[in-house]
């Protein structure tokens, strides 16, 4: 729960931020414009699309914000058994940043123009998150393998279920990047596919992020609980 | 970025605001079925989810006749009984009222009211419609499945949701999870578009404080509804493995007829901490453009500026933030500490004030006003006496003391009837009265509208106030039937028929209100673009029923706050938001 509601209050403070620029303390109804002058609508010069994709984000975030809130809040339970972290975790997890490091890569190239550059980016990245995707895949089948199941524990079904939500909007974000590398190939000149560039780098460091938060709860999982002892000492 | 030394000649400096290229029908498929004109959307929606509300306005019927007379309908049996209660309130709470709110009113209004051509993302608006429909259908198809739909309750709490004592085990719950899985898809999408077409589209001259407060309300709605409904995604999800793959994240070990089932380890009041953070938003996430939608309906029709806009606009943010953090308060009797229950029983009676605030402005804003007993404002104000008499049981019932004794009884029943049943659907059909004329090009029947008005608000009445002694006497709720219960006077069953009897008079009355919206939409008279003399944007269009892209050839311009009613000296009394200052006689 606390997780959640660190969430919230870092949406809470985007949000006041934002509403703090937008002249809350106006007084409308003493306004008047004459023709031809009227005020700035306070609108942002970024393009709807980078808008939505941080909205979506907000609302992606707020899952697994919930997803990783749960996990934590089960964390605390008395007959709490948790997952041993598998050391091909650790592999998938430099993979994943090598991807967002290559996207990062293609998007720079972009803004410079250089149509190589975000080509070998994009393809750096794609081929890096698939092999993220095969690294978790097998993750999985190791666990499995180790009489880990889904059904054994709620530790284990979170680390599944997590995984596989993490795992699914990966592969959302690989369907744009195919789009994206696809309009690359198709030739398309470099102003036409940076803001779709940019865009899927925003979406791969999120998605970085939000692992390297799971990850970490996972890795240092005995940690983590001191953590939450301490911030959330209250009895239940 | 205006040139000021023109001053007031005519020239309207060019868009700002970039023209979009507009999404064209090229088929009668394209421009009445899959369409992405928000307009249509705004309809389909509409349609759909009053169609739906139907199916609960009989299930409330079959509850009640259960209720007023027990045991003498034989079809009824407890588990139908149950499978009423759970479907009528997740259809009414989430596929009516989010869905006629945010979809209906919020894909129609939202892009009109902003001057914007339609929403920022067409495509993906579409998509939200299709996705919100299979959503229905899904829902719908429980019916007929083996078992039925699911009767665990609109919460569906673990773990009786996926015990076979429950009706619908086998099918219902797994489709009823399906289902609200699809409709968080959809509204999500739906949801970026509201949101960003706001924030992004807004035409010239429209700042965020000379946006309408049908805006505002639906804009906070939605992005509080984009917040919370991911916590009942995530319980959705794995309540959906709980059930088909056997995980246990809400099942403790537990021993059924006798035997251990494979759960263990689970924990059922995580499901009630993840239900109720998305549960208590949704409350105000339909209560929230309500209130927007009445502000307006309330300075239109009585003529005058709507009072403290300003503090109205800072409660309704208020009131959006606090909501996420009063959830505990449906959960006193889940057992959990003391202390919270402290901290949610303190925040929820904070929520009070800018709600308070809110009433107080309408009704300021009603003083020495010109009003116009319209059937819109009619339904405005049954809308504020009601949701006072909903909020007042609110504040009982936010405190843990009053609420422990009080949460299993009818009381709490009438409570969030009051407050979030019958209060926002007073404001769908305001809305629906005042928008219409807008939507067809024609008045809705004035004589048809105010029997329609008296008789569900006058009948809305006569069935949750009683409801509320019915509580006090401790009358329980979910009772399939009471039985003997000493505690239970024989009069409580007479009130419960009246109550009945109410009931189906208030529903059969609707048909008059249906006869009106089809009877009107032919013969109806003629409204002209603007004839509640409304000074916000979407009366302003060149063409009633706006046309595609609403506004001709160029954007409207907007010179003034949307409460200019009124006005001294103005040539009508109001003054449209897009009419600059210069043309009035100084």
């Amino acid at each position: 729960m606390s997780i959640t509601i660190l969430f919230l209050a870092v949406m809470a403070t985007i949000v006041a931020w934002w509403l703090s620029r937008q002249r809350l303390m106006a007084k409308p109804w003493l306004e008047e414009g004459a023709i031809g002058d009227f005020p700035d609508t306070g609108a942002s010069s970024l393009p709807a699309a980078k808008i939505g994709l941080g909205v979506f984000l907000a609302v992606v975030g707020s899952l697994f914000a919930l997803l990783i809130g749960a996990y934590s809040m089960q964390m605390n339970m008395a007959d709490w058994r948790p997952l041993p972290a598998p050391k091909l975790l650790w592999l998938n997890t430099g993979v994943l940043i090598l991807s967002s490091v290559a996207l990062q890569w293609a998007q720079v190239a972009a803004h410079r123009g250089q149509m190589d550059g975000v080509r070998a980016g994009l393809l750096a990245g794609g081929a890096s998150a698939l092999a993220f995707l095969a690294g978790q895949l097998l993750v999985w089948q190791e666990l499995t393998a180790a009489g880990y199941f889904l059904a054994t524990n709620p530790a284990y079904a979170f680390f599944y279920l997590i995984t596989g939500v993490h795992g699914l909007h990966l592969l959302g974000g690989l369907v744009a990047l195919g789009r994206t590398t696809d309009k690359v190939w198709r030739g398309f000149e470099v102003d036409q596919v940076r803001l779709s560039v940019e865009l899927c780098t925003l979406y791969w460091h999120f998605l970085l992020l939000v692992w390297l938060f799971f990850f970490s709860l996972l890795a240092f999982s005995p940690w983590a609980g001191w953590i939450y002892s301490v911030c959330y000492g209250l009895p239940r | 970025m205006v040139d000021a030394t023109h001053g007031a000649v005519e020239a309207i400096p060019l868009a700002e605001v970039e023209d979009v290229e507009l999404y064209h029908p090229k088929s009668w498929v394209t421009k009445y079925v899959f369409c992405q004109d928000a307009k249509v959307i705004a309809i389909q929606y509409s349609i759909t989810a009053i169609a739906i509300g139907l199916v609960a306005l009989v299930l409330s019927w079959l509850m009640r006749l259960q209720l007023g007379f027990p045991g003498r309908f034989s079809f009824i049996a407890a588990g139908d009984y149950y499978q009423f209660i759970t479907m009528h309130g997740m259809i009414m709470v989430i596929y009516l009222l989010t869905a006629l709110f945010l979809g209906g009113f919020g894909n129609y209004l939202i892009p009109l009211m902003v001057g914007a051509r339609d929403m920022v993302f067409p495509y993906v608006n579409m998509l939200s419609y299709w996705v919100y429909l299979l959503a229905v259908l899904v829902l719908v198809a429980s019916f007929f499945m083996p078992g039925g739909p699911t009767g665990a309750g609109w919460t569906l709490y673990p773990p009786q949701a996926i015990l076979s004592g429950t009706p619908g085990r086998d099918w219902g719950i797994v489709l009823m999870l399906a289902s609200l899985i699809l409709f968080i898809i959809g509204f999500t999408m739906g949801g970026l578009n509201y949101v960003v077409t706001v924030l992004q589209a807004r035409t010239r001259g429209m700042t965020l404080m000379r946006l309408p407060l049908t805006v505002w309300g639906i804009f906070t709605a939605t992005v509080m509804a984009l917040l919370a409904f991911p916590a009942l995604f995530v319980g959705c999800v794995m309540m959906l493995f709980d059930r088909l793959l056997g995980s246990s994240f809400f099942m403790p070990a537990l021993v059924e007829m006798g035997e251990q089932l494979k759960y263990s380890g689970g924990s059922p009041i995580l499901w009630q901490h993840l239900f109720w953070f998305f549960g208590h938003p949704e409350v105000y996430i339909v209560a929230v453009p309500a209130f927007g939608i009445v502000s307006d309906l309330i300075s239109t029709h009585a003529r005058k500026n709507i009072f403290g806009y300003r503090m109205m606009v800072w409660a309704i943010v208020a009131i959006g933030a606090l909501s996420f953090v009063v959830w505990a308060h449906h959960m006193y009797v889940s057992g959990m500490n003391p202390n919270f229950g402290f901290f949610f029983a303190t925040t929820t009676l904070i929520i009070a004030i800018p709600t308070a605030i809110k009433v107080y402005n309408w009704v300021l804003t009603l003083w020495r006003g010109d009003i116009h007993l319209t059937v819109p404002m009619l339904f405005a104000l049954g809308f504020i006496v009601t949701f006072v008499n909903g909020g007042l049981t609110g504040l009982f019932l936010g405190n843990v003391v009053v609420d422990v004794p009080l949460s299993g009884t009818m009381f709490v029943v009438a409570h969030f009837h009051m407050v979030m049943g019958v209060a926002p659907l007073l404001v769908i059909f305001g809305g629906i009265y005042h928008w219409y004329p807008k939507v067809t090009g024609r008045m809705l029947n004035d004589a048809l509208g105010k029997f329609h008005f008296w008789v569900t608000f006058l009948g809305a009445y006569a069935i949750y106030f009683p409801m509320h002694y019915l509580g006090l006497m401790g009358v329980p709720r979910r009772y399939y039937e009471l039985g003997e219960m000493a505690f239970i006077p024989p009069s409580a069953a007479t009130l419960n028929i009246f109550i009945t009897l109410a009931a189906l008079i208030v529903g059969f009355a609707q048909t008059v209100f249906f006869f009106n919206l089809i009877w009107s939409l032919f013969k109806g008279k003629h409204a002209g673009s603007n004839p509640w003399k409304a000074t916000t944007l979407e009366w302003q269009t060149p063409q009633t029923p706006p046309g595609h892209g609403n506004w001709g050839k160029e954007l409207p311009v907007v010179y003034r706050w949307a409460y200019d009613y009124s006005v001294p000296g103005a040539e009508q009394d109001f003054l449209p938001q897009n009419q600059p200052a210069a043309k009035r006689a100084a």
